[in-house]
């Protein structure tokens, strides 16, 4: 195993642990506010500190991890979910007005500034986790359909599909018992950068106040609260950046080690 | 080439259209009535009958759309329910500041990106290649909002060289101005130049295993010439389509960006709009993003289809 998969493995599982371990455990009740022990540096009691509330940041960024990770995981679900029956279609009937139409599609959701189609989105029909999720999960559809009709399309050449076809199956059954096992390794590493950018994203969204609403703690809205405070508690922004960036680096150097030791022959440079 | 040209102009208008469709759907469906949104809760049924009237609310959502798309195809945006004012003149004002800010950004990405993925391909598996590499996992990790904020700690208020936030005006001179709009355009370009980067650095590498490098090298140049009078014209092409993508990114991008600095840009536009209700404001903004980003992409393929004519044959 290479040291890129190791370290991170052990940063993105570093996280998960944090918020599974949320649901029985944390230091301090993350909602309990403790005014006389407010913007306290990290110490002894509160490890990481504590916000303008006396809130404890370790028990919040526990919590937090919980609004990142589940956000992110559905919106990658939802791209996989949608993205990929579109792409195994496409690559089934390539060059047919069903292929055409997809990929035209998926060129228009490309075109659209995600961020600002998030935002619109999260605006009109409201501020909250479930909306971010929509948001973030249109933009990861069309991605995971060029993904995977770009892997099916080599595959549909070769001649262990040709001998499926022989053997009568249609294209449907082709695309799940033979194309979906072999484009597997692709979709796991793709699906890995999109998590981490589905991360950003979450981020994002909450720290303009159209993510995840209080009392629900989420890292981009511990961002927001800091901005004010920045300058006499410092720590408010590193903890919730620093842990931010740990998770994304973490699952984007998983997303590269796993990429060279489920094919090797995919060892072409990330960009 | 004139038939790519045309084929993809086409393709172009398409997009618009159907994006323009979309948005207006959107906008469509929006919950919250902007007549009885400025008029507030006590108005009256009839004022607020000829309110809706006078910003053509009651015309059916065909003749709204086409009336939209009509106006915008001759420069006129609507007017804004809340300021009364045209749109397009709100618009205008905003991307005196988004418009530099992503260029800027643009800029300093690319005066990074380049020496730093030349530098890294160059000493591809040594110690300066990984320390290059591991630096753009590090960029591409960091959410540029935190960025911004890390830069306003540092910058603005332990050093004081700038303001923490606010834009100075173009009247103020050009100097004043780029000022304001430093921090913002370093905390925008950081993630985008570690991406780019990495694109740099992959394409230059992908070029140097090919035969006419082998070729350049054999008729005596040498490994720096070589890479400057084949390798990197060679890798342009990928680097091209990010730069492209990322100026896009960068215009919409900046939405964030200019909430964290207070830059009056088009991103704070958008969301005093949404919070107002403005939708006409909102809808044109939104369609001007997503024009911009088709017509950049439009724009890059044809650069490529001229400068690789192996291009215009495949599609």
């Amino acid at each position: 195993m290479s040291r890129t998969l190791i370290l991170g493995g052990v940063l993105s599982a570093l996280m998960v642990l944090a918020a599974l371990v949320s649901f029985v455990w944390t230091p301090f009740e993350h909602t309990a506010m403790d005014i006389p022990a407010k913007l306290q540096t990290p110490n002894a009691t509160h490890w990481f500190g504590t916000d303008h509330f006396g809130r404890d940041m370790f028990s919040m960024i526990m919590v937090g991890a919980r609004t990142s990770i589940a956000v992110a995981f559905v919106a990658v679900g939802i791209g996989i979910g949608l993205g990929v029956p579109l792409g195994l279609w496409a690559a089934a009937r390539q060059g047919g007005w069903v292929d055409e139409i997809i990929m035209r599609g998926n060129d228009l959701i490309f075109a659209f500034p995600s961020l600002v189609i998030a935002i619109l989105i999260t605006a009109i029909f409201g501020a909250g986790a479930i909306n971010a999720i929509i948001a973030i999960g249109i933009f990861n559809i069309p991605v995971f359909a060029r993904v995977t009709r770009g892997g099916a399309l080599p595959l549909w050449a070769r001649e262990f599909i040709m001998a499926a076809r022989v053997a009568g199956k249609g294209p449907a059954r082709i695309s799940v018992e033979h194309i979906l096992p072999n484009i597997a390794n692709l979709l796991i590493v793709q699906a890995t950068i999109q998590f981490s950018l589905g991360i950003l994203a979450e981020a994002a969204l909450s720290y303009v106040g159209l993510g995840a609403q209080p009392p629900t703690p989420s890292w981009g809205r511990m961002l927001a609260d800091a901005q004010t405070l920045v300058s006499i508690a410092p720590h408010m922004a590193l903890v919730p950046g620093f842990a931010i960036i740990i998770t994304v680096l973490g699952l984007n150097l998983l997303g590269d080690g796993l990429r060279d030791a489920l094919d090797p022959r995919l060892r072409v440079a990330r960009v | 080439m004139l038939r790519y040209t045309f084929k993809r102009l086409l393709s172009l208008l398409i997009s618009l259209a159907i994006a323009s469709l979309v948005i207006f759907m959107v906008i469509e469906v929006a919950p919250g009535d902007p007549a009885s949104f400025m008029l507030g809760i006590n108005a009256q049924e009839d004022t607020l009958a000829a309110l809706r009237a006078e910003l053509g609310l009651d015309q059916s959502k065909l003749q709204r759309y086409l009336g939209w798309v009509g106006g915008m195809v001759q420069g006129d945006f609507g007017t804004s329910y809340q300021y009364r004012t045209p749109v397009s003149q709100m618009i205008a004002d905003r991307l005196w500041v988004s418009l530099p800010l992503a260029l800027y950004a643009l800029a300093l990405s690319t005066l990074i990106a380049f020496p730093a993925g030349i530098y890294a391909a160059s000493r591809r598996g040594k110690a300066g290649d990984i320390g290059v590499m591991g630096a753009t996992q590090i960029g591409v990790a960091i959410p540029n909002f935190w960025f911004a904020m890390m830069l306003v700690l540092i910058f603005a208020i332990n050093l004081r060289w700038f303001s923490a936030g606010g834009f100075a005006g173009w009247d103020k001179g050009a100097f004043a101005a780029l000022k304001s709009l430093t921090l913002p355009a370093i905390a925008l370009a950081l993630p985008q130049a570690a991406i780019l980067a990495r694109v740099m650095r992959s394409a230059l590498l992908d070029v140097l295993g090919e035969d006419f490098m082998r070729t350049a090298r054999a008729k005596g140049l040498t490994k720096g010439q070589a890479l400057r009078r084949h390798g990197l014209r060679n890798a342009m092409i990928p680097v091209l389509t990010i730069l492209g993508l990322q100026f896009s990114f960068l215009l919409a991008g900046g939405i964030i960006i200019e909430q964290v600095f207070y830059l009056p840009g088009l991103g704070r536009l958008i969301f005093q709009s949404i919070s107002a209700r403005d939708l006409i404001v909102v809808e044109s903004v939104t369609m001007l993003l997503v024009f911009a980003v088709i017509v950049v992409n439009f724009a890059v393929d044809l650069a490529y289809a001229a400068v690789d004519p192996r291009l215009r044959a495949r599609t």
